[in-house]
């Protein structure tokens, strides 16, 4: 079955976009975006068996982490990067978020939403870490150790000043509907957030800035 | 591509030995010339009627041609038959496969055991000092020889790595695709140091006699087997040494002398006594020296990246493995941030194994796995049936 996020990242992708997935795991996404959009497939995937899995079906992917790896990658060498349900897992979200919109124009980053309301709800009424649908682990065994809600996100994007060109409310029970994501109300309603977005200046990368990052 | 057609003596098809004409000698990055270079090659499967699906395949250290047939001497079966083969990550129903034994080796290559035709009399030490770029080279000549403008792949372990590196350096024209596997970009004070100890091993052996040993029909063999028996310690991790020896003895009891008590001895003796039948002690010389000569960011100003700044349309596979502490798994890295930085499409993979450096060599299914994927979606890149 394919995930309800990866029907919508590839709506956001442009046909015969240059792509790199982070955290690409065994590569379904990118074979999907790959298969309808043609575009050029590159992977980040931090498990052997992901990669192997990848490799297997024929995708470029390196073994690697969203924390320490990006900075491998030369500015502008992307027009999309995607961040999926990886963004509250990394150990420095801000940092991986600024990587990506150095080596790509617009990056796709979804992740579950802390402030829907029924992850407000079950912290209300039990006084424990949230279970829910879109959390479904105990916090003793969740890889998340950056879960955020989708405020912070928003204030993230304006510190770091980037522009939220779309914004799409996901959830495993209803269609996926496009939302304001600065509108309160939002916080609460949205059970996964997915994001486009871009830089607001244009950075041109220093012509020599790869080579010295790389030796 | 250079033409050098026009250079060939003779060559046989499916396997046998390229030989230069006399007028047209091979250059050396020492500055030298070497005249009459032959370079011994075998082949397997079947060029397709465009050419395009060539691979080939560069061996190790202590490798040759025979990677998927049995060796003459030895008697043993190909060094990779695990993966080249029919219905192997490398297809012979889909491929043709080249491997030939490097420049200064002893399998039917010029090499100092081969007499220079200058003299008429062995090389020996007045064979040039040759690197992994003259070794390329000299492939390089061969593929043309064998009427093949562009490899659909080049794919080496260990040495081999640092061919198919060279391979992206020089002809990247020449080549669709690599794969480096357990390999580096230059050798290591660690790995200099390892091949120091061989060496030395084989000069202080009374019968090298100044490397001129085969005139004088006698053989370095003890130092040969020292060096081998040093060197396969490091093709090894230490729990594979454990797992397979662990403390075991050969006899009850200790001999209280010298003699192989441990079973880890005796294996060790066995590899230095059997490695004398089939290798040559000068060519073990030569070939470590190229390979710790190897720094391929060298003639870029150090900047890796700028090797493979013409290899924009190669496609890249690199490999390591997670035990292999003689080219640990930072080289591999090292290659690949280098490569992303010139904009190659890359694809690396560390392989999770505890067998050591030998893992290329040994049954590793996901080697073979990830391998078998690369191939096969670059071979339907380049129109490949």
């Amino acid at each position: 079955m394919m995930r309800e996020d990866f029907r919508e990242i590839a709506r956001m992708v442009r046909p015969g976009a240059r792509v790199l997935d982070v955290g690409c795991g065994e590569g379904e996404l990118l074979d999907l975006l790959r298969r309808e959009k043609d575009v050029d497939a590159r992977g980040l995937e931090i498990s052997a068996d992901g990669v192997g899995a990848c490799l297997a079906r024929g995708l470029s992917v390196m073994q690697g982490d969203a924390d320490s790896d990006l900075g491998e990658f030369p500015g502008e060498a992307f027009d999309y990067a995607i961040l999926s349900q990886t963004l509250q897992a990394v150990r420095q979200p801000r940092k991986v978020l600024s990587d990506l919109m150095r080596l790509a124009e617009r990056a796709i980053v979804s992740f579950p939403n802390f402030g829907h309301w029924r992850v407000r709800a079950s912290l209300l009424a039990h006084g424990r870490m949230p279970l829910t649908r879109a959390l479904p682990q105990p916090w003793w065994a969740t890889i998340n150790i950056h879960l955020c809600t989708l405020r912070d996100f928003t204030e993230l994007c304006a510190d770091l000043d980037l522009r939220i060109e779309a914004a799409v409310a996901l959830s495993d029970r209803a269609t996926p509907r496009e939302i304001d994501p600065t509108h309160l109300l939002e916080n609460l309603r949205t059970e996964t957030a997915l994001l486009l977005l871009s830089r607001t200046h244009h950075v041109a990368p220093t012509a020599d800035a790869p080579t010295r990052l790389f030796d | 591509m250079t033409d050098v057609r026009h250079a060939i003596h003779t060559i046989e098809t499916g396997g046998g030995v390229l030989r230069l004409a006399p007028e047209a000698p091979l250059k050396l990055e020492s500055g030298g010339r070497l005249i009459g270079v032959e370079i011994a090659y075998k082949t397997y499967g079947r060029l397709n009627a465009d050419r395009s699906n060539a691979i080939l395949i560069c061996h190790a250290l202590t490798g040759d041609q025979h990677v998927a047939s049995p060796h003459p001497q030895s008697g043993k079966p190909g060094w990779w038959t695990q993966v080249v083969g029919p219905d192997r990550p490398i297809d012979l129903n889909r491929y043709f496969v080249i491997c030939a034994n490097v420049l200064g080796g002893c399998m039917g290559s010029t090499g100092p055991s081969s007499h220079d035709p200058v003299s008429g009399r062995v090389y020996g030490l007045n064979f040039p000092v040759i690197t992994i770029g003259d070794m390329v080279r000299a492939q390089a000549e061969l593929v043309s020889a064998l009427g093949i403008d562009t490899l659909f792949a080049v794919v080496g372990g260990s040495m081999g790595g640092m061919q198919v590196l060279q391979w992206a350096n020089d002809y990247p024209e020449r080549m669709f695709s690599g794969v480096c596997i357990a390999s580096a970009a230059r050798h290591s004070a660690q790995n200099i140091a390892f091949h120091e100890v061989g060496r030395q091993a084989i000069m202080a052996d009374p019968e090298w006699r100044g490397g001129d040993y085969l005139r004088l029909a006698v053989r370095p063999e003890k130092g040969l087997a020292v060096a081998r028996m040093a060197a396969h310690i490091t093709y090894l991790s230490e729990p594979a040494l454990q797992r397979k020896f662990g403390r075991e003895l050969q006899r009850d009891g200790l001999s209280w002398g010298f003699d192989a008590d441990f079973q880890v001895e005796s294996y060790l003796r066995h590899q230095g006594s059997s490695f004398v039948d089939r290798f040559d002690a000068n060519a073990y010389l030569y070939i470590t020296r190229a390979m710790d000569y190897f720094d391929l960011a060298l003639s870029h100003g150090g900047v890796l990246a700028q090797a493979f700044a013409a290899a924009r349309d190669v496609r890249f596979c690199v490999l390591s493995f997670t035990s292999d502490w003689l080219y640990p798994t930072t080289e591999s890295r090292h290659v690949v941030r280098a490569l992303n930085a010139a904009g190659v499409r890359t694809s690396f993979l560390e392989i999770e194994s505890d067998k050591g450096h030998d893992a290329f060599l040994l049954d590793e299914p996901v080697l073979h796995g990830a391998l078998q994927g690369f191939l096969d979606s670059a071979g339907e890149a380049r129109g490949l049936g």
